[in-house]
């Protein structure tokens, strides 16, 4: 009897927690700030960050990336397969998937997209990694759930590719509007916010078959001031911060420490560089300084990188060892390690150029005091600390560096028009794991190869080796030995020092304790990647005042 | 001289000794970075803690305050000396030179001077020392601030021009130039004070926002302007309410001005 009783009550009690379970997950308006209005509301044109969180909330994709395990896994195709020479792929779709506004999605839908995609006249930011040769696409529909696309020349990490690709409506008679993510643009007000309203013919079930996504909206604040930010996620008004500054972080985690995370090194850089250009408005002898290997070097080795991660951001970094993060764990070139600070060893190396110390000033054979300046973006207080400490460090082997804060459209003037500079501190945000994307920095001859941008042939023997081996690893189609050229490429430049890599900050984010199912992560987006299974407890917070 | 006057001469001497002599007196050079204490409460060691990279924060008070008594007041004088010639000359001598004069202040009040001080840091040299940086900044700011002030200055001698006394000196005859120098002049002291005064405080100040937009005094040159920069974030000042001292200086200082030089201006209004 006692037994029977026993055994009533625990079944009483599941039933209970179930119930409890299933009411929390149900509805509820997620809120939280974009930083900028969104540019756009084209799902394949969005590049900006705040478009692209729209985009990545309403739209899905055939392949997405598991911001977690850092793998492909299936979406709206079940499977895939390349083709042994990388340059086709054939899809098998998902079936009785429905656009939200009912219409079904189809092969016909994903042949649209991709046509629309490579259409030279659109200029999506997610075509170009299509593009490895000229020519056009080839798109095969076999049938509504299989279609094979073929493209002109073998593209590198195809697969990957296609989770920045939202599909798109071919027949629907909203396909504006009608998309296949997890929630539906309701309403935007300039300026203001931007509602998104769940989309109820979302394809997805959790494991006990109730229809995703569990919220009912999301409302998105366009909100530029970060500490207004802050303030409204303590009040309870928000629920989410992606992005935190390490001395936010630190303020928030002394009242709120259940609401904090440091998910680690995230994929973003800070580095210097000295300026290369040839026809740079500067002095010879400083052309020299900077053209030298020992000299970017030598400033590598006396910068104290653990100090800067300490001081600057509080501990919430770690020393870069190179372009990649550690956060990368394929592409990361897991023998490079972060230079140490060595000023005996730093000063060795000047030498063999020639330089050397008078009365604590060095001086190169000529005998011109080493004094240079390093321009960085006013107002980011970051990165002025990283420029003081720098200051300090560097005053150790006699270097006089000037520190000077620019606004950025200066800044950006200088670094790439007139290169009229001598040094620069700048970040880098990587959004994307595949080296390929990194073309436009590494490649001799792109905008973005910062320390001697758009040259017509390779300046130096490196530069022509990091051109021959990024060809070489964006034409292979095994992974394996992309991977084998590109961590050569991560060698020759901590060699060169072309960019001397100063940190990689963590990835620090605030969620509030209601939202539940939340794993942050460093890839972006970080705190809302898996935003079809978030769900809210608390009722104060999804009923907060709408608009 | 009463009591609170006194006090504001003994504080006023003791600052600009303690300026003049931070050499001496202040513990640590200003650059120097305890990396092993940044953000360090007050101690015995650093008596107003460290910042957040672990520079004395008292002697770079001190070192800031000497950046910043010598080269606000002497922007305030540049600026105030500026707007004395063409507000002054355009209240005394009146008609279509005033006309200009102001339709001149107007555009200059109107201009977007951000804009144009952000304009002309771009085209500075990188590598000035950061003497060189805080005495541009000051320059340009005294050169450019003097518009409202003018206003002020152009009302006042308009209303000295008007008055019964100057009336009665041109009727006897005196010449212009001698009614300017011994009339209007004298005349105007109280308000070019106040003019003189009230713009130290408001140099600093612009100097320090012009420190976010990257035109202030370079670093590690400390001034009142950057130090008061770490009084941005609200919530850490009130956790460590030492880092108050700057503002509380700039402050105290400024009351001490006012103070001496009050009685100077009430007698000469």
């Amino acid at each position: 009897m006692k037994s029977r009783i026993f055994i009533a009550l625990v079944l009483l009690a599941s039933c209970c927690f179930l119930v409890s379970r299933a009411a929390a997950q149900s509805g509820g308006e997620l809120r939280f700030s974009l930083k900028s209005e969104p540019k756009t509301f084209d799902p394949l044109l969005a590049d900006d960050d705040s478009s692209e969180t729209v985009r990545y909330l309403t739209s899905a994709s055939l392949i997405r990336l598991n911001r977690q395990t850092q793998m492909v896994q299936p979406e709206l195709a079940t499977s895939w397969k390349v083709s042994s020479n990388g340059q086709s792929i054939a899809f098998e779709l998902r079936k009785g998937v429905l656009f939200s506004d009912g219409t079904p999605f189809t092969a016909d839908d994903v042949a649209f997209t991709m046509r629309k995609l490579m259409d030279p006249n659109l200029h999506s930011p997610f075509a170009d990694p299509f593009r490895s040769a000229t020519g056009n696409i080839k798109i095969t529909v076999k049938n509504p759930a299989s279609i094979l696309l073929q493209f002109p020349a073998p593209v590198a990490d195809l697969e990957q590719l296609f989770d920045g690709v939202p599909m798109l409506s071919a027949k629907s008679p909203h396909s504006d509007t009608a998309g296949l993510g997890p929630f539906i643009v309701a309403e935007y007000k300039a300026g203001s916010y931007v509602l998104l309203k769940r989309n109820a013919n979302y394809w997805k079930r959790d494991a006990g078959g109730r229809p995703l996504p569990y919220l009912d909206s999301v409302r998105l604040d366009i909100q530029q001031n970060r500490d207004l930010e802050i303030l409204r996620f303590r009040r309870g008004e928000t629920q989410l911060i992606n992005t935190l500054e390490a001395d936010n972080y630190d303020r928030l985690a002394a009242d709120m420490p259940a609401a904090v995370h440091d998910a680690g090194p995230s994929f973003d850089t800070e580095q210097m560089w000295f300026n290369q250009v040839a026809s740079a408005p500067i002095p010879d002898y400083k052309k020299a300084w900077f053209r030298s290997q020992n000299f970017r070097r030598a400033v590598s080795q006396a910068i104290n990188r653990a100090d800067m991660c300490r001081i600057a951001f509080n501990g919430h970094a770690r020393p870069a060892a190179g372009l990649l993060s550690p956060a990368n764990h394929f592409w990361f070139n897991q023998n490079l390690h972060a230079e140490e600070i060595d000023v005996a060893g730093a000063l060795k190396r000047l030498a063999t150029d020639g330089f050397h110390l008078d009365k604590n000033v060095l001086r190169d054979r000529d005998g011109h005091a080493v004094e240079f300046s390093i321009i960085t973006n006013a107002g980011n207080k970051v990165r002025e600390r990283l420029a003081v400490l720098m200051q300090d460090d560097l005053s150790k082997i006699g270097i006089h560096l000037n520190v000077v804060t620019l606004d950025f459209p200066s800044l950006i003037e200088r670094i790439s028009h007139s290169f009229n500079y001598e040094a620069c501190l700048l970040g880098l945000v990587n959004v994307d794991l595949d080296p390929s994307t990194q073309m436009n920095v590494w490649l001799s001859s792109a905008d973005n190869h910062a320390w001697n941008p758009e040259q017509k042939s390779p300046a130096t023997p490196w530069e022509a080796e990091i051109d021959r081996l990024m060809r070489a690893q964006a034409s292979a189609t095994d992974n394996k030995k992309r991977k084998e050229y590109f961590d050569q490429v991560q060698q020759i430049v901590a060699d060169q020092a072309p960019f001397i890599y100063l940190v990689n900050k963590n990835a620090l984010s605030a969620i509030s304790p209601n939202v539940h199912n939340a794993a942050p992560v460093a890839l972006r987006p970080q705190t809302y990647w898996n935003i079809d299974s978030l769900y809210l407890t608390s009722t104060n917070t999804s009923a907060s005042a709408r608009p | 001289m009463n009591r609170v006057r006194r006090l504001a001469v003994i504080l006023l001497i003791a600052t600009f000794t303690a300026v003049l002599f931070a050499d001496f007196v202040a513990p640590a050079p200003y650059a120097k970075q305890f990396r092993e204490a940044p953000n360090a409460a007050p101690s015995g060691k650093h008596l107003l803690g460290t910042d957040d990279l672990g520079r004395d924060s008292f002697s770079r008070l001190l070192y800031g305050s000497r950046v910043s008594l010598l080269l606000a007041p002497a922007a305030a004088l540049l600026s105030t000396l500026i707007a004395a010639c063409i507000g002054g000359l355009a209240g005394y001598l009146g008609g279509r030179f005033e006309r200009l004069a102001l339709a001149a202040t107007d555009l200059s009040l109107s201009l977007p001077w951000l804009f144009l001080l952000l304009t002309v840091r771009a085209l500075l040299p990188l590598n000035v020392s950061p003497l060189a940086s805080v005495t541009i900044t000051f320059a340009l700011l005294g050169a450019l601030g003097w518009s409202s002030s003018g206003r002020i200055i152009c009302s006042g001698a308009r209303a000295i021009r008007q008055s019964d006394f100057v009336l009665q000196a041109q009727s006897l005859g005196i010449s212009p130039y001698r009614l300017l120098l011994r009339q209007i002049l004298p005349n105007l002291e109280p308000v070019l004070a106040a003019q003189f005064w009230t713009s130290i405080p408001i140099f600093i100040i612009a100097e320090a926002n012009l420190g976010i937009l990257g035109l202030g005094v370079a670093e590690p040159l400390p001034s009142w302007g950057n130090l008061l920069r770490g009084l941005e974030n609200w919530p850490e000042v009130k956790a460590s309410p030492w880092k108050l001292a700057p503002i509380l200086m700039l402050v105290a200082v400024v009351s001490c001005f006012q103070l001496v030089f009050q009685k100077r201006e009430e007698f000469a209004s």
